[in-house]
């Protein structure tokens, strides 16, 4: 037999035609809109040297609202973490008059625009409004506060967590809990070995939605957060006052910091959500 | 022995009883799912150690009232004791029994040493073996389901055989005072089906505990269990030993249940079934009379060239092994199979010879005769 030398092909034969359209369509497409933007960004934030960026970057009104925006994005998904998965639960595992409504109502979150669920919460949990009027006498200040800027983003990211794990609870086979159940398992033993280890993925994946959408929230959160610098003014909200300052290296140099935090935190928790799916499965 | 039949007062750990088997008396239990009855009074009981089958198509109840022993599904009415016991006041958890579902059910996230240790493992710590005892236990029962390298192993790691025989070792860990398996072959291919039949009957030889065991298939009954309750639309329509229920079929539900069955008009004078022109001895039900209908097996049916006989055509000829399967279908368009050993098989045998059929024994019933 002849040796032939053969370089690595760059794609299997296939029968599907149209590989290189494909190709070249989404590369193209995909640059327009995300790497070029990208590339802009990174790009961007150096036109007045690194120690610009580094003393825009490390400005403690900027610290402050990255705190506060990865901070208040990180609580919330936990709250919605827990939340969203007994709210899933009970849609999926109960039968009720007004499944289908409550169940319909988890979207609204996502159908509402920002601002107009902005404004609703900011009318509702000033003090006086009717949930802040009952919190007020409790020394509990909600508007205009990070505990509002907090309560914009459990609302906007719940949606996320209660449809991830939705679907997972529906396919779980009734019988592995019924067999628990007939070993002797008490509830909390079998929600834990049967149930937690089933959506332990699903419930990553929602929380990283979640997560990212409350990191990047805008519109519900200036509404209801009162925007003090250091204290209640989120980063998104920096960078456009940068942008109306007409400072474009530094509004791109918080973009930046956010891109960076945003990436490693996914990072993080698609390693997590990895070493989950590979337990047993 | 001073064998004192008292119920356990520990019901999460009584292998202090000697492992003396336990009966089981379900009474008068029904069960409606909204307007459907899933069963209408159903009363049977299991003798201590006895392997028992509940038989019957889908929808017959066999699944629920196994599930309602279980306490996985609660009665509308009626009693189950396990002996002095009064099961339906007891959590399925303080009843300890043994469950082996269809879909294995078994923890995928855990290994099979997991599986099979987990109902020791959730026992309060006061009655929960040491690990080292868990642990034996274990290697015990891998070695009893012949899978003692594949402690390490996750369930999707095994074929569905093997999945099967894990789930029945974790149903028996925790030692069960009945053992209870809903269809545990249906999702199995049909030679590990018979396998895992015969072991299973081993084991249940072996650790002599009360075993109910729900299925559609009435080979695998007839087969494996000392007693069958064939079940029609939430009743039990007869009990008995394989034997008796193939000799003394109740019904005609019965008899067409437990395997292929050929019909025939006749009329019935004492134990005589009379057709036109022949006739042919009658297994008579009580009750059954007069113009009805007779039932008999492909294999107890003879095709001859002449003599008397119900005059049929051939419409298609079977090799199954040792047997030749014959369709055959008379001048009004009822259709008739017959069963030959392949030696007997006549001449001349083909698709359009025309023969005689002509059943060696027949039986009658007293309800509803469907013609």
């Amino acid at each position: 037999m002849a040796l032939t030398l053969s370089l690595p092909r760059l794609r299997e034969p296939s029968v599907l035609p149209g590989f290189w359209p494909a190709l070249g369509f989404t590369v193209a497409y995909l640059s327009l809109i995300v790497l070029i933007p990208l590339a802009a960004l990174i790009a961007r934030p150096w036109e007045h040297g690194l120690a610009d960026f580094w003393r825009t970057v490390t400005d403690s009104r900027v610290l402050a609202a990255l705190r506060l925006s990865f901070g208040a994005a990180f609580i919330a998904s936990l709250v919605n973490l827990v939340m969203g998965l007994i709210t899933a639960w009970a849609l999926v595992r109960y039968d009720f008059p007004g499944r289908r409504l409550l169940d319909a109502m988890v979207d609204v979150p996502f159908a509402l625009p920002t601002a107009v669920a902005g404004i609703a919460l900011a009318t509702l949990y000033a003090p006086n409004g009717w949930i802040g009027a009952l919190l007020a006498p409790l020394g509990v200040k909600v508007a205009y506060t990070p505990l509002g800027v907090l309560v914009a983003l459990i609302a906007v990211g719940l949606p996320f967590i209660v449809r991830s794990v939705q679907p997972v609870l529906q396919d779980l086979d009734a019988e592995i809990e019924e067999a628990a159940l007939t070993l002797g398992a008490g509830r909390w033993r079998r929600i834990r070995t049967v149930v937690l280890p089933a959506v332990a993925p699903a419930l990553v994946t929602g929380f990283s939605l979640a997560f990212a959408r409350a990191v990047g929230e805008y519109g519900s959160v200036i509404f209801i957060a009162g925007n003090m610098p250091l204290r209640s003014e989120i980063a998104p909200l920096l960078i456009v006052i940068k942008l109306s300052q007409f400072d474009y290296a530094g509004a791109a140099a918080v973009g930046l910091a956010m891109l960076v935090l945003s990436f490693a935190a996914l990072l993080v928790i698609n390693i997590g959500q990895a070493l989950l799916l590979r337990r047993g499965r | 022995m001073s064998g004192v039949s008292q119920a356990s007062s520990h019901p999460a750990r009584a292998a202090e009883d000697g492992g003396r088997a336990q009966g089981l008396a379900v009474k008068d239990v029904a069960k409606r799912f909204g307007r459907f009855p899933a069963l209408k009074g159903v009363s049977i009981s299991a003798e201590p150690g006895e392997f028992l089958a509940l038989l019957g198509p889908s929808g017959s109840g066999k699944t629920t009232l196994l599930r309602i022993i279980a306490g996985l599904e609660t009665p509308d009415a009626g009693t189950v004791f396990l002996q002095s016991e009064d099961f339906l006041a007891q959590t399925p958890r303080e009843r300890r029994v043994g469950m082996v579902f269809q879909s294995y059910a078994l923890f995928r996230h855990m290994t099979v040493a997991k599986n099979i240790a987990f109902g020791l493992e959730v026992l309060p710590r006061a009655q929960r073996p040491r690990k080292a005892e868990i642990k034996a236990r274990v290697k015990q029962l891998l070695a009893l389901i012949q899978l003692e390298d594949l402690g390490g192993r996750y369930p999707r790691q095994l074929s569905g055989g093997q999945q099967q025989r894990v789930a029945l070792a974790r149903a028996l860990a925790i030692e069960p005072r009945v053992l209870l398996l809903d269809e545990p072959f249906g999702a199995l291919d049909a030679k590990v089906r018979k396998e895992l039949r015969y072991w299973l009957r081993r084991i249940h030889d072996e650790t002599g505990v009360t075993t109910i065991f729900v299925t559609h298939d009435q080979e695998e009954a007839m087969d494996l269990a000392d007693r069958v309750a064939v079940l029609k639309e939430g009743r039990i329509e007869q009990v008995g030993a394989p034997e008796a229920l193939h000799e003394h079929p109740a019904s005609a539900f019965v008899f067409d249940f437990l395997g292929e069955s050929n019909r025939l008009p006749c009329h019935l004078s004492g134990d005589l079934a009379a057709f036109d022109g022949f006739s042919a001895p009658a297994v008579v039900a009580p009750g059954a009379s007069g113009n009805t209908t007779a039932w008999f097996r492909p294999h107890e049916t003879e095709l001859s060239g002449e003599g008397p006989g119900l005059g049929v055509t051939v419409t298609g000829v079977h090799n199954q092994g040792g047997l030749v399967r014959v369709d055959l279908s008379a001048a009004d368009g009822s259709t008739f199979e017959v069963d030959l050993p392949r030696v007997s098989r006549p001449t001349g045998l083909g698709v359009g010879a025309q023969l005689k059929l002509r059943p060696r024994r027949v039986f009658v019933f007293a309800d509803a005769p469907v013609p």
